[in-house]
């Protein structure tokens, strides 16, 4: 008789901690992973699901394994039909057929992978940008409010008085405390009235009357003391202001795409315009993003060519501004459209055409806009010293003169990835003025 | 026990309660014992559920372990082709341990928990407990305590040094584990108690013996006579032991940047190494022992009146599925089916001894015609791993049944060549050829420390002899020369040298490697 013993009841799942060891190390090359993805996919395609293959980096376990494609190898196979000693069996490309199928050994494992949801994918992408909690995002956007009714409410303007309500509440109020109906008073003062008239002087008679003048007075007193009306009858409309849904939206982003914008800073004014579309993504039903990139001329083109393309040339990012005042005026009319533009620079300007800038957006741009960001890329070096002053690019110094005078205008620099998150709160965590459009 | 009134069968369907268990398992080890003289360390036998299956899968098949994300990775990676469809559960797991501990899987039929008794308790138990192997480099009866030992160490280090610090230290660990046995000899026996008293003690001894000022004593300058220099090379390398080809052994020794708990944690990864060599040395054997063991009581059982038909024609079922082995150019080939293998030659040498051939006389003399194949397989299984096995007992009839044949396969060249075939002319270079493969010391690459200059840059200099050309994948190698540079502290380089001519092939050092 062996020892039995039934282990079924023990704790399952040991080697959760394991697991959870797993995730976490692999979670990193995932991270890596979306990176890639964000850098080289569409600004839409960050906030979906994704399909991600176990990384193998980080998470495999190397070893000295001896190399199957060197050196002399003997396998012993079974199941030969038709060969015999000395027949030569070509190769098939490296890695099939006979050659691997010899060893035997090689455990591969099948591919696997993660399907990420789109709050994983989203935390995966805020991780890297440092950010701590993305409920507390908010973007304070300015909406136009319609007064909608909503119910009624015992104080209120005169002219919101609810009639029906309130003298639905007088007549039970009145039918609770048994105010006397002007029909029983009356019908009382003609019995008076018609005992009067008879006026045959009994004892008996002038008692009756007597009496009926009593009660009449009675009732009266009553009706005077409960009024038809009483103050806390009286109902006011209330209404409720609600915001409209305003339903689309329309994202401009500006870029240099002049010599002195790299690989980096593109990469970077890329996170940025992908962290704005999230954003308002999670505000508006519809978004269209602009792409427009300048170098001394403008011109709006498609995503790919707005990261990817090498085109490269002088500087004048007026014409920028131009281009986006002309899309407007042609597909967004402001009324219809909640307008934001996002410019990445690296500040570069020709001279004299950061004035020009400045007046586009002082006379025409910052009417229209809902919101405008300035991001100036700055080379990690120069962060210590331009990091807090004011002084800076041509263009720098002319936006600082939009800025004092537009609260929907805000202007930041950023050098690294890291920096991209703190300044976007600091752009979008502020509360602009409630109603921008005039 | 209690036997039906009307039917002799010790279960009649496929339900199994404990007494139905416990009823059968009687009966088997009856047979096992008495009929096939097997002898096995006490059985204990756990009834566990799927998802337990599948955590016991994952953390290498011990019921106590450490934690290391790569045992998440297993599972996870198992969990996935087992929802898929793509892989069923093992039937069984064994422990070899002392009592030896089988896992019955709780979805099994009562005819499978029939057979797993048989081929795990007694099958796999008897190989454990009599192979020369098992015998010689484990500890049955101390792996679970030390197991356990270890398991609380690395928790009290995952505590005081936190977590990615000790798993630092276990993945270089882990990279070297293949480099981390003794393969020629044999290491302490070990006792959970006495190991623990023992590193208590190492490490007082340490902390006591510890100055400072060792440390200020000035360099002994060297000699300028290269006759001296090399005698210096000479005395060194005799000091530290070397050329030392187990690598874990060598850093948790002799590594200078190694905290005392990390050099533990080097101990526990190089126990668990050792302990798992013999398993990975007898595969075919193991795996055929038990199948054959299982094979046999079962049909003798069946024989006796005990199992119905159906549930023989089940274990049938399950048992072929086992030892299917599918030609080289099937789609599901992954190689050689151990099971298959180890099963085919143990029910050979049977029929040698018994019903032998001409052929087989004049291969087998000794054993064919005997009659005793119960001694000669208790014997196989005691004296031999797989490749000496192979070489002993693969005979012609087996090599045809098989259809194998020999292929060569040269790097240089856009074909491979078949050297030998099932003939007459090819049976010794196919067995001595199939014998090899299953030889790890011959298949694993050799890499051994060579010297390092403890006294000066402190270079850990490694050398890879290379049989047959065969060089080391470079993008592992180089992550793992990473991890050696890891636990040494200091560069490290590796060197490949031809094992015939003497030539250098190849050098590569961490110098050289980016990160």
């Amino acid at each position: 008789m062996p020892n039995f013993i039934d282990r079924r009841l023990n704790p399952k799942d040991k080697s959760l901690g394991n697991r959870q060891r797993f995730l976490k190390r692999a979670r990193e090359e995932l991270k890596r992973a979306i990176k890639e993805r964000v850098k080289s996919g569409k600004i839409t395609d960050v906030d979906a699901e994704q399909n991600v293959s176990m990384p193998a980096r980080g998470v495999n376990e190397p070893s000295f394994q001896p190399d199957n494609n060197t050196g002399e190898r003997r396998h012993v196979l079974p199941g030969n039909r038709e060969f015999a000693a000395g027949d030569r069996i070509p190769k098939k490309a490296s890695g099939g057929g006979a050659a691997s199928a010899g060893a035997g050994t090689g455990q591969s494992e099948d591919d696997f992978q993660f399907v990420l949801s789109r709050e994983e994918v989203l935390d995966l992408f805020f991780e890297d940008l440092e950010l701590p909690d993305m409920v507390k995002l908010n973007l304070k956007e300015s909406v136009a409010f319609k007064r909608r009714r909503a119910g009624f409410s015992a104080s209120g303007s005169p002219t919101n008085i609810n009639v029906g309500r309130t003298m639905r509440n007088s007549y039970g109020r009145r039918i609770a405390l048994h105010r006397p109906a002007r029909r029983e008073v009356e019908a009382l003062a003609d019995e008076i009235a018609k005992l009067e008239a008879e006026a045959n002087g009994t004892a008996k008679h002038r008692k009756r009357i007597e009496e009926l003048r009593q009660t009449l007075e009675k009732l009266e007193r009553r009706r005077r003391r409960i009024p038809y009306v009483d103050p806390v009858d009286i109902r006011f409309n209330r209404f409720e202001p609600q915001p409209l849904p305003n339903a689309s939206a329309v994202m401009f982003c500006l870029m240099d795409v002049s010599a002195s914008m790299g690989e980096r800073e593109k990469d970077l004014a890329k996170r940025f315009f992908v962290l704005l579309h999230l954003f308002l993504k999670r505000r508006y039903e519809r978004i269209d993003i602009v792409f427009i990139r300048h170098t001394d001329e403008a011109g709006e083109v498609d995503e790919n060519t707005f990261f990817y393309s090498k085109q490269s040339g002088g500087t004048v990012v007026s014409t920028a501004l131009e281009e986006m005042l002309r899309v407007i005026q042609e597909r967004y009319p402001a009324h219809e459209w909640n307008i934001y533009a996002a410019q990445a620079s690296d500040g570069e300007n020709i001279s004299g055409d950061s004035e020009r800038c400045a007046s586009l957006l002082h006379d025409e741009l910052m009417r229209l806009c809902q919101y405008y960001a300035y991001v100036e890329i700055i080379d990690e070096r120069e962060t210590e010293i331009f990091g807090t002053t004011d002084n800076g690019t041509s263009l720098w110094r002319a936006y600082r003169t939009v800025d004092g005078e537009w609260p929907n205008f805000q202007m930041t620099r950023i050098a690294k990835p890291a920096d991209i998150y703190p300044v976007f709160r600091k752009l979008f965590g502020k509360q602009p003025s409630v109603q921008l459009r005039k | 026990m209690t036997k039906g009134a009307a039917s002799n069968l010790l279960f009649q369907s496929s339900d199994w309660n404990f007494e139905t268990l416990a009823r059968t398992y009687d009966a088997i080890e009856t047979i096992a014992l008495d009929e096939l003289g097997l002898d096995v360390y006490p059985n204990q036998l756990e009834i566990i559920s799927s998802e337990q299956m599948l955590d016991a899968y994952s953390s290498v098949g011990m019921p106590l372990m450490y934690q290391h994300w790569s045992f998440g990775k297993r599972f996870v990676f198992e969990d996935h082709l087992y929802r898929k469809g793509r892989r069923g559960l093992a039937y069984e797991l064994v422990i070899n341990s002392n009592p030896c501990i089988t896992y019955l899987m709780e979805e099994n039929t009562m005819a499978m928990q029939a057979l797993v008794t048989a081929h795990a308790a007694f099958g796999h138990n008897h190989f454990f407990k009599n192979n020369y192997l098992f015998q010689q480099w484990t500890d049955a009866s101390a792996i679970l305590s030390y197991l356990e030992f270890a398991k609380k160490y690395i928790i009290k280090c995952e505590e005081r040094y936190g977590t990615s610090a000790v798993e630092e230290i276990l993945d270089s660990a882990h990279a070297l584990m293949d480099q981390g046995v003794f393969r020629y000899r044999r290491p302490p026996r070990l006792s959970s108690e006495k190991e623990r008293e023992r590193m208590r003690e190492r490490l007082e001894y340490e902390e006591q013996t510890y100055s400072d000022l060792w440390r200020t004593l000035p360099p002994t300058t060297a000699g300028a006579d290269p006759s001296e220099v090399e005698r210096d090379v000479s005395e060194r390398k005799k000091a530290l032991n070397l050329p030392e080809e187990n690598l874990l052994y060598f850093l948790e020794k002799t590594s200078l940047i190694l905290e005392p708990w990390q050099r533990e944690i080097l101990r526990i990864v190089r126990v668990v190494a050792q302990y798992f060599y013999p398993q990975r040395q007898t595969k075919v054997m193991n795996e055929g022992c038990a199948t054959f063991v299982h094979y046999t009581i079962m049909n003798r059982l069946f024989d006796q009146g005990k199992i119905s038909e159906g549930a023989m024609l089940e274990m049938l079922q399950s048992h072929t599925n086992v030892v299917f082995q599918p030609a080289f150019d099937d789609p599901r080939f992954p190689g050689l089916n151990p099971y298959a293998l180890g099963f085919a030659m143990m029910q050979d040498i049977e029929r040698i001894c018994v019903d032998p051939t001409a052929e087989d006389r004049d291969w087998f003399p000794e054993i064919a015609g005997s009659g005793k194949w119960r001694d000669t397989l208790l014997d196989a299984w005691a004296n031999h791993r797989d490749e000496s096995f192979i070489l002993q007992y693969l005979s012609p009839a087996l090599i045809r049944k098989f259809r194998l044949f020999l292929l060569t396969d040269e790097a240089d060249e856009n074909y491979c060549e078949v050297a030998s075939i099932h003939n007459e002319r090819g049976y010794e270079a196919i067995r001595a050829a199939l014998a090899r493969s299953y030889d790890i010391g011959a298949n694993q690459p050799d890499i051994q420390v060579m010297d390092v200059d403890l006294l000066g840059d402190r270079h850990l200099r490694l050398q890879h002899n290379v049989k047959n050309g065969v060089f080391l994948e470079e993008n592992s190698r180089d992550a793992t020369l990473r991890h050696v540079r890891h636990l040494w502290g200091y560069e490290v380089s590796l060197v490949g040298i031809d094992m015939e001519s003497g030539d250098t092939l190849y050098e590569c050092s961490t110098e050289e490697l980016s990160d």
